[in-house]
C-alpha cells in the first residue's frame, strides 16, 4: 500500500505530470460542460469530427514547421462552424457532414505527413495522444478556456439551459441564439485542440459525451446533469491519468476506460432506480 | 381596436414566396384558428407575428401595449425535448428570461410567477417531477405555463403552434378547455391546427391558407364555404375528438 502511495507521491515530482495533470482536468471540466449541451442538442459527433479536423491541421503544421497551436486552432473553429451550421441549415445531413468533414481530414493528415516526414511515432502519438506533447502554451490556453467557460456557465447558465432546451422558444423570446451557438462553437473547438493531443485525435471526444451521457443516468434536472458531469469527468480523468503512470499505459485509453466504466456503473443504478421507481408507485 | 393587422403580407425565402395575400385583423379577445395543409406557410406566418421572420411585402402591426414581452408562444412540439432532464420548474423559469435582459439570475419574484402559473394550470403538483417522465399532455401544459410565465399579468396574445398533436382526444379536449378560459380572461388566442373540426367549435375566426390567404372570417361564416366544408370533412375522418365524444354520449 505504502508504495503505492510513494509512486504516487513521485508522479507529481514530474514537472511534464503536474502538466499534464492541470491541463487534463481542466479540459475534462470544459469538455463536460460544453458536452451536456452539445449532447442534449443531438450535436454529440461534432466533437468526433472536431477532434479528426485537429489531427489534420496538427499534420500540416508539423509539416509546414508551424506552431501546432496557431496552426490548429483557426482551423478547428472554422470547422466547428461549418459543422454547426450545415447541421442547423439541413444542408448535408448532420452526420454525413460529420463523416465527410472526418475521414477528409484524416486522409489530408495521413498523406501530408507520408509526403513529409513518414509515418513515425508522431502520427502515433496525434492518434492515440501523449502528455509528453503538452507546452506550457497548452497549460495557457487551457486556463483561459476554463475561465471563459465558467464564466460562460455561471453568468449565461439560463440562456444555455433555454438553448439546449428549446432554440425556437428562445429565439422566440429575444435570445440572441446565433450568438451563444457560435461561443459555444469556438469553445468546443478549442477545449478539442487542447485535449486531443494529450488525449489522442481519437479518443477525446468520449470526453464530451460519456460525463454527460453518464449523469444523465441518474440526474433528472439540467443543474444536477450539469454539474455531476463536471465533477464526473475530472473524478474520471484523475484516476485514469494515475492508472496510466502506476501501470504505464496509455493515459488517453486509460481515462477512456475509467469514463466507460462510470458510464456503465450509473447506467446499472440507473436502472435498479427505475425499477425501484416503478414498484413502489 | 385590432391588437394585430396583416396588411397585404407576403413571406418568402431566398426569393420564392411562400405566402402573400395574408390580410387580417384581430380584436382583443379573438381566438383565431390557422388551417391549411403542410407547407401552407402557417408556420412562417406564425414566425412573422413573432417577429422572427421579415415579411417581404406589406407589414404586421401590433395594436398598442402589444410587444414582444406580452406575447406568449407555444412551439410545435420537439422529439428532442420529450426526454430531457430538466425539472418542471426550470423548464417554466426560462419563460421568465425574456424578462430578464442582462441580469443573470431568476429572482424570487421570477420564482413567484412560476409557482402560480403551474397553480394557475392545475399543475402545481408537478413542479419538481423531471420533464421527460411526463405524459403528452402534462408537457404541452408544462409548456404553456412557460408561455404564460412571459408576461402573466399584461399578456394579450397567445401563439400555440399546433399544440394538440399526438395527444389523445381526451386530453386534447382538457387542452382546449384550458385554452378557452385562458381567452375568457381577455387573452387573444392564435393557434395553428391540423383538426380543423375542433377548430370551428373553439375559434372566433379562421384564417385558412394554401401559400396564399383562401378564406379569413368567422368560424360560422367558414363552415359555409365549400373549401371549409371539404377541410373540416377531410379532418374529420370519423374519429375525430366531436365526433368520437358525439357518438359516445350517444
Amino acid at each position: 500500500m505504502t508504495e503505492i502511495y510513494n509512486e504516487l507521491l513521485q508522479m507529481f515530482t514530474f514537472t511534464f505530470m503536474v502538466r499534464a495533470l492541470f491541463v487534463g482536468l481542466m479540459v475534462s471540466l470544459c469538455s463536460a460542460l460544453l458536452g451536456v449541451s452539445l449532447v442534449l442538442k443531438r450535436y454529440s459527433m461534432i466533437g468526433h469530427g472536431l477532434s479528426h479536423v485537429g489531427f489534420g491541421a496538427l499534420a500540416v503544421a508539423t509539416a509546414l514547421n508551424a506552431a501546432p497551436l496557431a496552426v490548429s486552432i483557426p482551423v478547428t473553429i472554422i470547422a466547428a462552424f461549418l459543422l454547426l451550421r450545415l447541421s442547423e441549415r439541413g444542408l448535408i445531413k448532420g452526420d454525413a457532414a460529420i463523416a465527410l468533414i472526418s475521414a477528409s481530414s484524416v486522409a489530408i493528415g495521413v498523406f501530408v505527413i507520408s509526403v513529409t516526414t513518414g509515418m513515425n511515432t508522431d502520427v502515433d502519438n496525434y492518434l492515440f495522444g501523449s502528455i509528453l506533447a503538452l507546452s506550457q502554451d497548452d497549460l495557457i490556453l487551457s486556463v483561459v478556456l476554463t475561465a471563459a467557460v465558467l464564466v460562460l456557465f455561471v453568468f449565461f447558465y439560463n440562456k444555455i439551459f433555454a438553448i439546449t432546451f428549446d432554440e425556437t422558444f428562445a429565439r422566440a423570446t429575444g435570445t440572441r441564439v446565433d450568438i451563444y451557438n457560435s461561443v459555444l462553437a469556438v469553445l468546443i473547438a478549442l477545449t478539442i485542440v487542447v485535449g486531443m493531443r494529450m488525449m489522442g485525435a481519437l479518443l477525446i471526444s468520449s470526453l464530451v459525451i460519456f460525463p454527460a451521457l453518464s449523469s444523465m443516468h441518474v440526474c433528472k434536472r439540467f443543474k444536477a446533469v450539469t454539474v455531476c458531469a463536471a465533477v464526473l469527468s475530472v473524478i474520471c480523468f484523475f484516476i485514469g491519468l494515475t492508472v496510466s503512470f502506476l501501470f504505464a499505459t496509455p493515459t488517453g485509453a486509460s481515462v477512456v476506460l475509467v469514463n466507460l466504466l462510470v458510464f456503465m456503473i450509473l447506467y446499472l443504478i440507473g436502472l435498479l432506480r427505475g425499477h425501484l421507481h416503478k414498484s413502489n408507485g | 381596436m385590432s391588437i394585430v393587422s396583416c396588411c397585404d403580407t407576403a413571406f418568402s425565402y431566398e426569393g420564392s414566396v411562400v405566402a402573400h395575400g395574408l390580410d387580417f385583423r384581430l380584436a382583443e379577445g379573438d381566438y383565431l384558428c390557422i388551417v391549411g395543409e403542410n407547407g401552407s406557410g402557417k408556420s412562417t406566418l406564425i414566425k412573422g407575428l413573432l417577429g422572427l421572420k421579415q415579411p417581404s411585402s406589406g407589414s404586421i402591426s401590433y395594436g398598442e401595449g402589444v410587444s414582444a414581452r406580452s406575447i406568449g408562444y407555444l412551439p410545435q412540439q420537439n422529439e428532442l425535448q420529450r426526454t430531457f432532464p430538466a425539472s418542471v420548474e426550470e423548464v417554466v423559469l426560462s419563460g421568465r428570461l425574456a424578462n430578464r435582459g442582462a441580469r443573470p439570475f431568476y429572482s424570487a419574484l421570477d420564482r413567484r410567477i412560476v409557482d402560480e402559473t403551474l397553480i394557475r394550470l392545475g399543475i402545481g403538483d408537478l413542479k419538481r417531477y423531471s420533464f421527460g417522465q411526463l405524459s403528452g399532455g402534462q408537457q404541452q401544459r408544462v409548456l404553456l405555463a412557460r408561455a404564460l410565465c412571459t408576461a402573466p399579468d399584461t399578456m394579450k396574445l397567445l401563439i400555440l403552434d399546433e399544440p394538440m398533436s399526438g395527444l389523445d382526444p381526451l386530453i386534447k379536449q382538457e387542452l382546449y378547455s384550458l385554452i378557452e378560459s385562458l381567452n375568457k380572461q381577455g387573452i387573444t388566442i392564435i393557434v395553428v391546427t391540423h383538426d380543423v373540426q375542433t377548430a370551428i367549435t373553439y375559434a372566433t375566426h379562421i384564417l385558412h391558407l394554401e401559400q396564399r390567404q383562401v378564406f379569413f372570417g368567422s368560424a360560422h361564416e367558414f363552415q359555409h364555404t365549400k373549401a371549409g366544408q371539404e377541410l373540416i370533412r377531410d379532418s374529420c375522418g370519423g374519429h375525430c375528438l366531436v365526433c368520437g365524444l358525439a357518438a359516445q354520449h350517444g
